[in-house]
């Protein structure tokens, strides 16, 4: 096989894996989804965040329209403060809602936002002051469990007919 | 008492001195490198012999991994419902895991194994010892070219392992069994990220595409220049990069996956 045959080769095997990544980059992951664009950044305080991570999405009626970029935990309110990355030419008015939300029974964690009625928007760096902590399904089964026994402690509630009431 | 600490001292020694002589051909590999630069159609050759003509076994085998991963995960899958995350999974395992370890295992099969026989019958020839008495530096001219090659092809065949696998996932799942294609595709974007799950699966492919390339390159050079040594150095070249890319892959998983 002469020398220029096999450069050619080689050149298209190069190229097969270049067009391979491509194909992976932009088919088969997010890049090009949502990365590229204009963003603003907002701040929330969460009492608690639950589950959720950085890059979480951030959706507002089930539209992702950004990402949780960062989360850190404030010193003197001991509160969670997660930094989210909006796309520019989405504006939320300055009395919008967020809250932490999962994708289904078990699925991933994310940020929602739910618009209020206000005429300002949102200016970038603004921190949303309405927040709404994650729902934690310990504390849930905890008040459940508590309120069971309350009902069970107070006289003529319903017992519970182990032997059907003979003897 | 002597008897027992002795061969136990004589172990370690011989231990130290394999490392240390794998370590030293290392940097005698890496100082040889610079002079390819001045004939770089040596390094497109061994491009050709390593990574073009391993392409059929690496485009059969993504293919036939791509097939099974989508049958056997819809058969997990749809038990829970959740047959549409199918191509979330096999995107995952292939690009993460499957895609750099099978297609290092492949290549240690295919590219190693004739590596080290090439090396190794030149060795038994005399070959490199007359390349030494015509003043060229055998591994600047035979192994360089030859490292080189295998660190480019490596991860050039494990991403088309992937996106064959990815593409053989798609003919089972939407072509065949009738998943739907829309949600195939973005529930598989909206999982997979760039630089974390493709890029680490490129930066594990160049971590294997230097261990093979290196195992197969030292066994053949250091092989006994006999027709029996080149044979237990081939076998050793498999099964020693192959043993190096699963421990390899490991580490490189637990450094790169752990946190979050």
């Amino acid at each position: 096989m002469g020398k220029k045959s096999i450069e050619t080769l080689v050149g298209l095997f190069v190229l097969a894996g270049v067009v391979a990544l491509v194909f992976l980059a932009l088919k088969a992951a997010n890049l090009g989804s949502f990365d590229s664009g204009d963003t603003y950044t907002l701040t929330a305080k969460f009492d608690n965040i639950g589950g959720l991570k950085a890059r979480a999405p951030v959706r507002s009626a089930g539209v992702t329209v950004g990402r949780v970029t960062a989360i850190s935990l404030d010193p003197k309110t001991y509160q969670g403060v997660v930094h989210l990355q909006i796309q520019k030419g989405v504006q939320f008015p300055d009395d919008s809602s967020a809250r932490i939300l999962t994708a289904g029974l078990l699925g991933d964690q994310y940020l929602g936002i739910e618009p209020g009625g206000s005429e300002k928007n949102f200016a970038p760096g603004d921190q949303i002051k309405q927040t709404q902590s994650a729902v934690v399904l310990e504390n849930l089964i905890g008040q459940f469990l508590f309120s069971k026994a309350a009902d069970a402690g107070t006289p003529g509630a319903s017992t519970p007919p182990a032997n059907g009431g003979k003897k | 008492m002597a008897a027992l600490i002795t061969p136990l001292g004589r172990k370690t020694l011989e231990v130290l001195r394999t490392l240390g002589h794998h370590a030293s051909f290392f940097i005698d590999l890496m100082k040889s490198l610079p002079p390819v630069l001045r004939r770089p159609y040596l390094a497109v050759a061994q491009v050709h012999a390593i990574g073009n003509l391993s392409l059929v076994i690496i485009v059969a085998s993504g293919l036939a991994v791509g097939f099974v991963l989508a049958l056997q995960m819809y058969y997990a899958l749809s038990r829970y419902g959740a047959a549409e995350s199918l191509g979330l999974v096999v995107n995952l395992s292939l690009v993460r895991e499957l895609g750099p370890v099978v297609s290092a295992l492949l290549f240690a099969g295919r590219a190693g194994t004739s590596l080290t026989a090439e090396i190794g019958l030149m060795k038994a020839g005399e070959q490199l010892a007359a390349m030494d008495m015509m003043a060229i530096d055998p591994r600047s001219r035979v192994l360089a070219p030859r490292f080189i090659g295998g660190i480019v092809s490596m991860p050039i065949l494990a991403i088309l392992f992937s996106t064959i696998g990815i593409l053989g996932a798609y003919v089972v799942a939407v072509l065949l069994i009738g998943v739907d294609s829309g949600n195939f595709w973005s529930i598989m974007q909206s999982g997979v990220d760039v630089w974390r799950d493709v890029g680490n699966g490129i930066v594990k492919s160049i971590v294997f595409g230097v261990i093979c390339t290196f195992v197969a390159l030292y066994q053949g050079y250091e092989t006994q220049a006999t027709p029996e040594g080149v044979a237990h150095a081939t076998t050793k070249t498999v099964v020693i990069s192959s043993l190096a890319v699963l421990g390899m892959d490991f580490i490189l998983t637990a450094l790169m996956f752990s946190t979050t």
